[in-house]
């Protein structure tokens, strides 16, 4: 379970989180919605720590991610994480990508961590790409390849951050199928999408992030179709008349 | 070998020698701009002649820019010197320095003045021919005042190297700011304390050259 | 050869004169990368991490790079006489053209380090990765690719350099050609032999860094 409360965040006198409480039960899928800069991203790595918070706590499966004490780099083998752009290490191959973190993290042996990162190649259907290089590969494969890279480590929960933003559209589809895999699988994600179609299909609740705070929380039917806030109506409608193209372009 | 503590240093006889090393600044300063210009001035055509990829006028200045970049520029400055010494063409080191210089600067120039006409869009020369400007009077004055806007860090980078180059001037006998203070320090034997002094003139005058040439890109570009 | 007389043509024994000269300036030009390349990482990854360390050698580095190598040269000469280093000539050329090269390596490998994107860096860290782990597995091998091009540029500025070595007594293939134009007044002869020598290292060398540097673009 994650845990977050009250999380603060700033960088510099900017104030990007304003205390956030959000609690993510296992197997479920959370969507994150909000304008672009409400500090979506921010809390995707404020929970594997990868950005520091000023106040409040987040909580995964007990252990508190900011205290100086928690060996985060274990922590974060919990914690896999897919961002919108960069993914796929340039100077690696796909079974490389795969294979380094289970080799110098995780301390299998050589073998092993290849025979791990074919097996999980595989199963997001890259299994002929392993010799070939994220520059050889399509958007949507090196996004289904970061994937792949963060489940070699055996994670309990997935981030996902606009996995599909920055793809072109023919390519969405393939990412989001490995998404829904996932899922049927009984994976626990937190995943922030522009995608309203996504969030309303594949969903166990929805929160749509505002001005630093946590706006509506609830089932997909509830905050997609019922908002109750006016900020999140204003959200949606304004969503939804955008075409698909300014969508992805204006995300930051 | 005298130890740190038994060394002296021994400042005044540089202060004394002082009139002697600006007098070898200024020379160091004069062929800096001159070699500055007449390297600009030969490069210009030279990397409009890279860009053809073809004909006498490519191969030649590749040759020049090859040349330059690939042997020491002590080396070009005897080619100059020495060289033109034993057809008994002998020049004055003053003169020796300069062309030397301004050989290499050229070479250089023809390569940063080429990546910066790479940089500048095909349609820009097709427009100003348009309009009946004849080549040269669109390189002159569509093409290269927008080509010296997007190169001129590395410009003024190659100036300054080229203020460098003429330190050479020392090896043949020339009294610009390096040869003045070996000839100055060869009475005392003060070798530290008198090059110490000289490197500091010619840090100055590096950041003089590079703050005088932000102001005139200031002025030019009005930016 | 000191007890040859002036004025005399060249001599089979000059040629072994030049082989030395030139193995000189292989030593030195060998000498001063490694050490140079060596210490310039070093100065460059922590002028990339830390701020102190960024002010601190600002100033030397600026300093390394507008002064003429010449001076420099005869600087680390004087200096190190009067610090009682009873170094040799080769020593001299080594502490200089080393210091110039470990400045600007420094450079180099700064801005490969920095131009290596964030998220990959994140990505690592996501993974389990400590900072030690992301710096070798990723970091460094992404900066090497940017920064091999301007580094092997680098090396090159540096053999040519070597050429000043004369200056501090050190007789690298430059100073033994004008020894031997000096007595023999074979001066073309000579001197196309240095043209030649220098140009066959740094022409093959160049034109390798200008295709690493198109690949590196692409
Ligand atoms: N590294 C950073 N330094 C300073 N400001 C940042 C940084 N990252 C994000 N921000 C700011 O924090 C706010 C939230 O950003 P982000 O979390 O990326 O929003 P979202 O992902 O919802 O679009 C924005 O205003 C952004 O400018
Ligand atoms: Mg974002």
């Amino acid at each position: 379970m994650i845990r977050i409360s009250n999380v603060q965040k700033a960088f510099g006198s900017a104030i990007v989180l304003k205390g956030i409480d959000l609690t993510v039960e296992k197997g479920e899928l959370v969507c994150l919605i909000g304008a672009s800069g409400s500090g979506k991203s921010t809390l995707l790595q404020c929970i594997n720590g990868l950005e520091p918070i000023q106040g409040g706590e987040i909580l995964v499966d007990g252990i508190s991610v900011h205290d100086p004490k928690t060996d985060i780099n274990k922590l974060r083998q919990k914690l896999g994480i897919v961002f919108q752009q960069y993914n796929a290490f340039p100077h690696l191959t796909a079974l490389e990508n795969v294979a380094l973190a289970p080799r110098v993290v995780a301390k299998r042996s050589r073998a092993e961590a290849r025979a791990l990162a074919q097996k999980n190649l595989e199963h997001v259907g890259l299994g002929d790409k392993g010799d070939s290089l994220p520059s050889q590969l399509s958007g949507g494969q090196q996004q289904r390849l970061a994937i792949a890279r963060a489940l070699a480590m055996q994670p309990s929960y997935m981030l996902f951050d606009e996995v599909t933003s920055a793809l072109d559209p023919e390519l969405v589809g393939e990412v989001l199928e490995t998404m829904r895999l996932l899922k049927s699988e009984g994976m626990t994600m937190v995943v922030v999408t522009h995608d309203i179609n996504f969030a309303r299909e594949s969903a166990d609740r929805v929160a749509f992030l505002c001005q630093g705070e946590v706006c509506e929380i609830g089932t997909a039917e509830e905050v997609i179709d019922h908002p109750r806030k006016e900020q999140t109506q204003k959200f949606l409608r304004r969503e939804q008349r955008k075409p698909l193209e300014i969508v992805r372009s204006s995300v930051a | 070998m005298i130890g740190m503590n038994g060394y002296q240093f021994y400042w005044s006889i540089v202060w004394d020698s002082l009139p002697l090393l600006l007098a070898g600044a200024w020379v160091t300063i004069q062929i800096t701009i001159l070699a500055f210009i007449v390297g600009t001035l030969i490069a210009m055509p030279m990397a409009v002649a890279r860009q053809q990829g073809e004909g006498w006028a490519y191969r030649f200045s590749t040759w020049w820019v090859e040349l330059s970049r690939n042997t020491p520029a002590v080396f070009q400055l005897y080619l100059f010197y020495f060289g033109l010494g034993a057809f008994h063409i002998n020049i004055p080191s003053y003169a020796a320095v300069l062309i030397a210089v301004s050989f290499n600067n050229a070479g250089y120039m023809t390569e940063i003045f080429r990546g910066g006409l790479n940089a500048i869009p095909r349609q820009q020369l097709s427009a100003s021919r348009s309009l009946g400007m004849t080549s040269p009077q669109s390189f002159i004055h569509v093409i290269f005042p927008q080509m010296f806007k997007v190169i001129f860090l590395a410009y003024v980078t190659q100036g300054i190297w080229g203020m460098l180059n003429t330190s050479l001037g020392m090896l043949v006998g020339l009294q610009e700011l390096s040869g003045a203070t070996q000839y100055a320090q060869s009475a005392s034997f003060r070798t530290f304390e008198f090059f110490l002094v000289t490197a500091l003139i010619y840090y100055l005058i590096a950041k003089g050259l590079q703050f005088s040439s932000q102001i005139a890109f200031r002025l030019i570009y009005r930016s | 050869m000191q007890f040859q007389f002036a004025n005399q043509g060249l001599a089979w024994s000059d040629a072994y004169f030049l082989a030395q000269g030139l193995l000189n300036t292989v030593r030195l030009a060998a000498a001063a990368t490694l050490v140079g390349t060596l210490a310039g990482i070093v100065l460059g990854w922590l002028r990339t991490v830390s701020v102190t360390v960024r002010i601190a050698t600002a100033p030397i580095i600026d300093i390394l790079r507008s002064v003429p190598m010449i001076i420099q040269l005869i600087l680390a000469n004087s200096l190190l006489s009067i610090l009682g280093f009873g170094a040799s000539p080769f020593w001299f050329g080594t502490v200089a053209l080393g210091a110039w090269m470990s400045a600007v390596t420094a450079e180099v490998v700064r801005a490969g380090l920095l131009s290596v994107p964030v998220q990959y860096r994140k990505s690592a860290r996501s993974l389990g990765m400590n900072g030690y782990q992301e710096l070798l597995y990723i970091s460094i091998p992404l900066a090497f690719r940017t920064a091999l091009a301007p580094w092997i540029g680098l090396v090159l500025s540096l053999i040519k350099d070597s050429a000043l070595a004369g200056v501090v007594g050190y007789i690298e293939y430059m100073r033994s050609t004008q020894i031997l134009i000096t007595r023999t007044h074979e001066t073309w002869l000579l001197l196309m032999g240095a043209g030649l020598f220098y140009f066959l290292i740094c022409y093959p060398v160049s034109r390798y860094s200008r295709h690493l540097e198109r690949k590196v673009r692409v």
